[in-house]
């Protein structure tokens, strides 16, 4: 049997904005088990970002549970959960959210600073990490030197400091050409491939998508469609052309 | 682990270099005037505290009016019968007086006015002088005597060129005194106060005749005996001069003070400048703080989204809070390295045109530790204006931190 690693129990998220309750979600059960390549696709104000906060352990449900390895994120501090989260689930963005002021090493040692590990061991990993995306040459440079690509791979090398079981990725193509975009969703399939990572696509784009094992629509808050995929060949069809039916 | 926050602090202030020097020059200001303040009032204080301790704890100053402080007022005197009197009283050992006038001096068709001091001049009375400052020497020439009716001693000022007079005076010189002629016998070397150091000596007799003034002391100083305690021998003098002057008590129109009370009124009004001048500085250095913490609001706004991402890969409200902590700090220990080093240089360029004043004997306290404090408090002044904003910056939700635009 499969090793659960993030659960979801009729997971409710309810905002009041402006005196008025808005029903972001309504009774997600998802689960996620060790090693899926899992892509949540739906159009914007569907509800997936709230979603993704609170798969990424972000965010506490307004009605439900969600467990991280078996435990209740709520009964977890706010503390215990940022160790937590910082160990077991590497994050990318759409934006990169680098730190600007700092280079790229310095960037993918952070998420190490916040576990303890001392300076030596940090950059050792830091370097292997940017040589393994492909940025051994840029490692001393800023964010602002960067391309979005690169600044993307500093990115996923970020995500892949502390050796997490999980990448949560937030529309990880969505700021960058098709070209490029390629290119990351090459490196992330690869990490799914040779490394075991399990990985949370969260996208918008039908083609992206089809790279997962697993598609889970969301439309309104809740799911609608659940299924395996055929799985999107890295090879064929294109970004521009869509999706290959 | 704190090593790594202020690399990363440190980061943040590269791309941050106007506003953060902006703010420095908020603070450091306040911190320099700490220094300046500081090292000048202990100075000071030194420098009064060791002017008594020569003078001697043994002293008693008497001299006419109700305070020390007050303007002279007409008509109120201490006269040889008052001097007579004190000398009488239980306790004293000796006593001398002063007729201490400003006198229109000239050498070679130059004409000034300076300090002339007529005490006399045997050597009982002048040792009550002589013991109340090391420095009260005559270096050149010799001491004049009470028999010399047309011979001077001078202060060093006086035989300095370019002070009082254009050519400094030298021995065996003529000088006239309100009109009199007189020899120069006698230089004194350097006391260290420009009244003293540009004062005219006469024998207390010349000087009455001098300035007409036939029965008046300006000053009067006694010395009581060993193992009197000075204090009580005062309020002995302090009864009998009543009696004779005919005044009631805490109504005299005459003040004794004992060395030691001279040291403790000297202190109080210190105390009293200092505190007010440091209010000043601690006023300036408070908005300096409100200039941190608002440097820091605005900080922590511009990197609300790295605020969210920390969280997300793995930052506690703990690490939050240092890495502001920090940066704050370090705009502090950055004003403190800078208002210590300004507040030094002003402190020693205060020193050396008190230095050209005349008063050589006042030095500023620069003490290292007085160094070191400053830098040290400016650090912590930093961490603590920066307290607020860095505990809501580490309280910040990571999901709204996330989407701030």
């Amino acid at each position: 049997m499969k090793q659960t690693v993030i659960k979801l129990k009729d997971v409710w998220k309810v905002y009041s904005l402006e005196g008025t309750q808005v029903e972001a979600l309504r009774g997600i059960d998802l689960d996620f088990n060790k090693g899926d390549f899992v892509s949540i696709i739906g159009p914007s104000g569907s509800g997936k970002s709230t979603l993704m906060h609170l798969i990424g352990c972000l965010d506490l449900p307004t009605k439900g549970q969600i467990f991280l390895n078996n435990h209740d994120i709520a009964k977890m501090s706010e503390n215990r959960l940022a160790q937590v989260r910082g160990k077991t689930i590497g994050f990318v963005f759409q934006a990169f959210n680098l730190i600007p002021t700092l280079n790229a090493i310095e960037n993918v040692s952070l998420p190490m600073i916040f576990q303890g590990i001392p300076k030596d061991e940090r950059e050792d990993k830091a370097i292997m990490l940017l040589n393994q995306v492909g940025l051994g040459k840029r490692m001393h440079h800023k964010p602002s030197e960067l391309s979005g690509g690169e600044k993307q791979r500093v990115a996923i090398a970020r995500a892949l400091s502390n050796d997490p079981d999980i990448i949560l990725a937030d529309e990880p193509t969505g700021n960058l050409d098709s070209k490029t975009g390629q290119t990351i969703m090459d490196l992330i399939v690869g990490l799914h491939k040779n490394y075991g990572k399990t990985i949370i696509n969260v996208t918008h784009d039908p083609y992206i998508a089809k790279f997962a094992d697993k598609i889970v629509r969301i439309v309104d808050g809740k799911i609608t469609k659940n299924h395996n995929t055929e799985k999107q060949s890295l090879w064929e069809g294109s970004l521009n052309g869509g999706s290959k039916k | 682990m704190i090593k790594d926050y202020f690399r990363i602090s440190f980061s943040a202030f590269k791309s941050r270099k106007l506003r953060t020097g902006l703010t420095l020059l908020g603070v450091f200001i306040g911190i320099a005037l700490l220094i300046t303040l500081m090292s000048l009032g202990s100075g000071l204080q030194k420098f009064i505290t060791d002017q008594f301790e020569q003078m001697g704890s043994d002293k008693l100053m008497i001299m006419p009016g109700s305070s020390m402080f007050g303007a002279p007022v007409e008509g109120i005197e201490l006269t040889k019968k008052d001097l007579e009197i004190i000398e009488r009283t239980q306790g004293i050992e000796a006593v001398t007086g002063a007729v201490i006038k400003i006198g229109a001096v000239t050498y070679k068709e130059e004409t000034t006015y300076t300090w002339t001091l007529g005490t006399p001049m045997d050597t009982k009375s002048w040792a009550i002088f002589e013991s109340m400052s090391s420095a009260f020497k005559v270096e050149k020439g010799r001491k004049i005597t009470d028999k010399d009716t047309s011979k001077v001693n001078i202060g060093i000022d006086v035989a300095t060129d370019k002070k009082l007079f254009d050519k400094g005076v030298s021995l065996g010189d003529k000088i006239i005194i309100e009109g009199k002629e007189f020899e120069v016998v006698g230089i004194y070397g350097r006391i260290g106060n420009p009244q003293d150091d540009s004062q005219i000596y006469l024998p207390i007799d010349v000087a009455r005749d001098l300035f007409d003034e036939p029965d008046k002391y300006d000053m009067i100083v006694a010395q009581s005996k060993t193992g009197e305690d000075p204090e009580n021998v005062a309020e002995k003098v302090k009864k009998n001069l009543r009696k004779s002057r005919d005044v009631k008590e805490d109504e005299e129109d005459f003040t004794i003070q004992t060395s030691e009370q001279l040291l403790e009124s000297f202190g109080t009004i210190l105390a009293v400048i200092q505190a007010v001048l440091i209010g000043l500085a601690t006023i300036s250095l408070l908005v300096g703080g409100i200039g941190i913490a608002n440097t820091m609001y605005t900080s922590i706004l511009e990197r609300t989204r790295e605020i969210g991402v920390m969280k997300a890969i793995g930052a506690k409200t703990t690490d939050i809070a240092s890495l502001f902590i920090i940066e704050s700090g370090l705009i502090g220990l950055g004003a403190g390295l800078i208002g210590v080093t300004i507040g030094a240089l002003i402190s020693l360029g205060i020193q050396s045109a008190i230095h050209l004043a005349g008063y050589t004997m006042l030095n500023v306290n620069l003490s290292l530790s007085l160094l070191l404090g400053g830098l040290a408090f400016a650090f912590v002044f930093g961490i603590v204006s920066g307290l607020i904003p860095a505990i809501k910056a580490s309280k910040m939700n990571p999901v709204d931190s996330l989407r701030y635009e």
